[in-house]
């Protein structure tokens, strides 16, 4: 939906973590501070950096839910290996190997067999999680070494800043890169507003899309070696859910569910948003519930608001003596952008 | 001579797919199910015992009646994600109506569970048709209000058995001709939904709608009603879903419902129903329910451990897609054949 665009809500999406930033260190003195910023990056990190990937995902029209799973996954294998070869590094290769072969199935089953991601994905969902218990019982493993655990505890050259801010900020200004300036961005954003137009002037859609899922695996993987060391365990029941908290902040930021639109630097201020609202909530004494609720009703303020934007905008174009040569078609009743598309997710 | 031409003129079609009967979808949905429930009895007698089909019968009722729902949605080429917290919210308001009070209030549960399965569909379907919103943003976004204000009511309550009257918890457990009531409801309701989808007009429209949703504009089909419609539906399911729920186990806490909507939406897929509209049955999404619950009996039956379950479930998913999606690129294929010839 271009109207989103128009609106300028992935603009928008920067100022607003930005003011939340300002308005909490007023609010609550606890919030701006060096333990609570470590605690915030540290608990969005997992979330960010499948963020990333899953953005060329969703704008070239696809999506992956299985990235939770894959996680946890990528999790369980790190403590199985490690358990088994006594060598961290090797465990840790072999978390990434994993996601990036979860992924690929992915990609494989979407680009080879022609199906839907939704529905592969609802089922890799399933089954990833499935080989997790599979791998390691209902039990979680600890024995982790205090070297690699303690990764967490320290910062940056002896700072507040957690090691995972490296790794955000990398991936963060690859990707952001990779989308945005490059020929193989601009391939993504031709394949989530057309697949056959993208297929008519030359783009290798199938390489592409699935090259993302791979990529996309490889960072859920990432994600959940991120996340083995932050609780210094591997549990076959680790990240359920988050899926839907990457989703929801990817589509915070105005990237459309219907494939075509979005920006990574928008991405990355909603994931950070979405967890500074958190965390002042919190430190306000909010419950996890209340903050269920928020984060819920974000979600549909960010689609609601430029809804009735692009309401007005087509109004005022259409009444309006100052657009003679509007691309609107005639009158006002009919929003083609939306009847046209594919409601649920863009497709060939 | 003439009479014997139509015949003739697509023989490769005709000879590789028999009778139309079998080339529906819910053929092999419901001949998997079979060979799970007589292979796993052969196995273990007790497995098809009078418990052992109560026990399975009243897992899939709750499934199947969310997935009937879901499946008016996803005809439509929409999803509804949110049927998971609106269970658990109707089960625990509608747990709340009833407790401490005396017997005769089932259908009080039932009226309390659906009127708040239809706030919930009336506030998504007013985003999703009056406001053109993704129906996948907005049914997420709810999903998490729906469930904060879930865990918000009950907080650290929980109802239990000793709260509910003694009709509503034995109507949970009885059965009427060797058939759990719980799942009575669900095949009333499933035939209704049925012959709505298969006759009626409103219910022919979905089908239109999902499968060219601006041709169905221009024909002049109501389709901002129809997705109203259609999420009303699925929210009144998912609130009479919520009432089997607390008749089934006798409670409810802050998480009743977590998750049961990927399960849903494997359900209907399994089952047939395309997750880009247009074509699925509320016979086949049952199907899926029912088969998706056997296996994971099944498992245990076999003494397989149950970590396995979900890795099956998710297994049989990709396997049912990739076979449609086989089978239709196959049936393309002999098709261009036979019109090339």
């Amino acid at each position: 939906m271009r109207a989103v665009n128009r609106f300028g809500w992935d603009k928008f999406v920067p100022v607003l973590a930005v003011l939340t930033l300002i308005i909490g260190s007023f609010w609550n003195e606890k919030f701006l501070t060096t333990s609570n910023m470590t605690f915030l990056i540290q608990s969005i990190g997992e979330i960010m950096l499948i963020a990333f990937s899953m953005t060329f995902l969703i704008i070239a029209g696809e999506i992956d839910l299985s990235v939770s799973s894959t996680a946890a996954l990528s999790s369980c294998t790190l403590g199985f290996v490690w358990q088994h070869s006594g060598s961290i590094p090797v465990a840790v290769v072999s978390a990434l190997v994993v996601g990036g072969l979860c992924g690929a199935i992915n990609g494989l089953l979407v680009t080879k067999l022609g199906l839907q991601s939704l529905a592969v994905t609802i089922g890799t969902l399933a089954l990833y999680r499935g080989l997790c218990f599979a791998l390691l019982g209902d039990k979680r493993l600890t024995p982790f070494p205090t070297s690699f655990t303690s990764l967490n505890f320290k910062g940056l050259f002896g700072t507040w800043v957690p090691y995972v801010t490296v790794l955000l900020v990398v991936f963060g200004v690859l990707f952001g890169v990779v989308l945005h300036a490059t020929r193989s961005g601009r391939w993504v954003f031709a394949i989530g507003q057309s697949k056959d137009a993208a297929r008519f002037v030359g783009i290798p859609v199938g390489r592409s899309v699935l090259t993302m899922f791979i990529v996309n695996g490889l960072m859920a993987g990432l994600a959940g070696v991120v996340y083995t060391i932050r609780f210094a365990s591997a549990r076959p029941d680790g990240a359920v859910g988050m899926e839907l908290e990457v989703i929801a902040a990817a589509l915070f930021a105005g990237v459309s569910i219907f494939g075509g639109v979005g920006t990574m630097w928008a991405v990355a201020a909603s994931v950070f948003f979405l967890g500074s609202i958190r965390s002042l909530l919190r430190l306000e004494g909010a419950t996890a519930n209340e903050l269920t609720i928020v984060t819920g009703s974000l979600l549909l303020v960010s689609v609601v608001i430029p809804a009735i934007g692009r309401r007005i905008a087509d109004r005022r174009s259409a009444n309006g003596p100052s657009l003679p040569n509007a691309a609107v078609p005639s009158t006002t009743g009919t929003p083609d952008v939306s009847a046209d598309a594919p409601p649920v997710l863009a497709e060939s | 001579m003439s009479v014997v031409t139509p015949t003739v003129s697509r023989p490769a079609v005709s000879r590789a797919i028999a009778h139309p009967f079998l080339r529906r979808r819910e053929v092999p949905v419901g001949a998997a199910l079979l060979f799970v429930l007589v292979g796993t009895s052969i196995v273990n007698h007790r497995f098809l015992s009078t418990q052992g089909r109560t026990d399975l019968m009243l897992a899939a009722a709750i499934t199947g009646m969310v997935a009937i729902g879901e499946t008016f949605v996803l005809l439509m080429r929409r999803v509804d994600l949110s049927v998971g917290s609106t269970l658990g919210l109707a089960a625990y308001v509608a747990g709340s109506a009833i407790k401490d009070g005396g017997d005769g209030q089932l259908f009080k549960a039932f009226a309390v569970g659906i009127a708040v399965g239809l706030c919930v569909g009336l506030f998504n379907g007013l985003l999703i048709a009056l406001l053109d919103l993704p129906a996948l943003v907005v049914t997420l976004g709810t999903l998490y209000v729906v469930a904060g204000i879930q865990a918000k009511i009950v907080g650290g309550t929980r109802i239990t058995a000793d709260h509910l009257p003694a009709d509503f918890i034995s109507f949970g457990v009885e059965r009427f001709l060797g058939i759990p009531k719980l799942m009575w409801i669900v095949l009333v309701v499933g035939a209704i939904a049925s012959v709505f989808l298969w006759q009626l007009r409103a219910g022919r429209d979905l089908y239109a709608v999902g499968s060219n949703p601006p041709a169905a504009v221009l024909v002049g089909i109501p389709v901002r009603m129809r997705t109203l419609m259609a999420y009303l539906v699925s929210g009144a399911c998912a609130g009479a879903a919520g009432v089997l729920f607390v008749a089934r186990l006798g409670g409810v806490d802050a998480n009743a419902g977590g998750g049961y909507e990927l399960a849903v939406i494997a359900a209907c897929v399994v089952g047939g129903v395309n997750i880009f509209g247009g074509s699925g049955t509320v016979v086949g999404a049952l199907l899926g329910a029912m088969l998706l619950r056997s296996i994971g009996f099944s498992l245990s039956a076999l003494s397989i451990p149950e970590f396995w379950q979900q890795a099956v479930n998710g297994a049989l998913l990709l396997v049912a897609i990739s076979a449609d999606r086989i089978v239709t690129l196959r049936r393309e294929r002999s098709e261009r054949i036979g019109a090339q010839r």
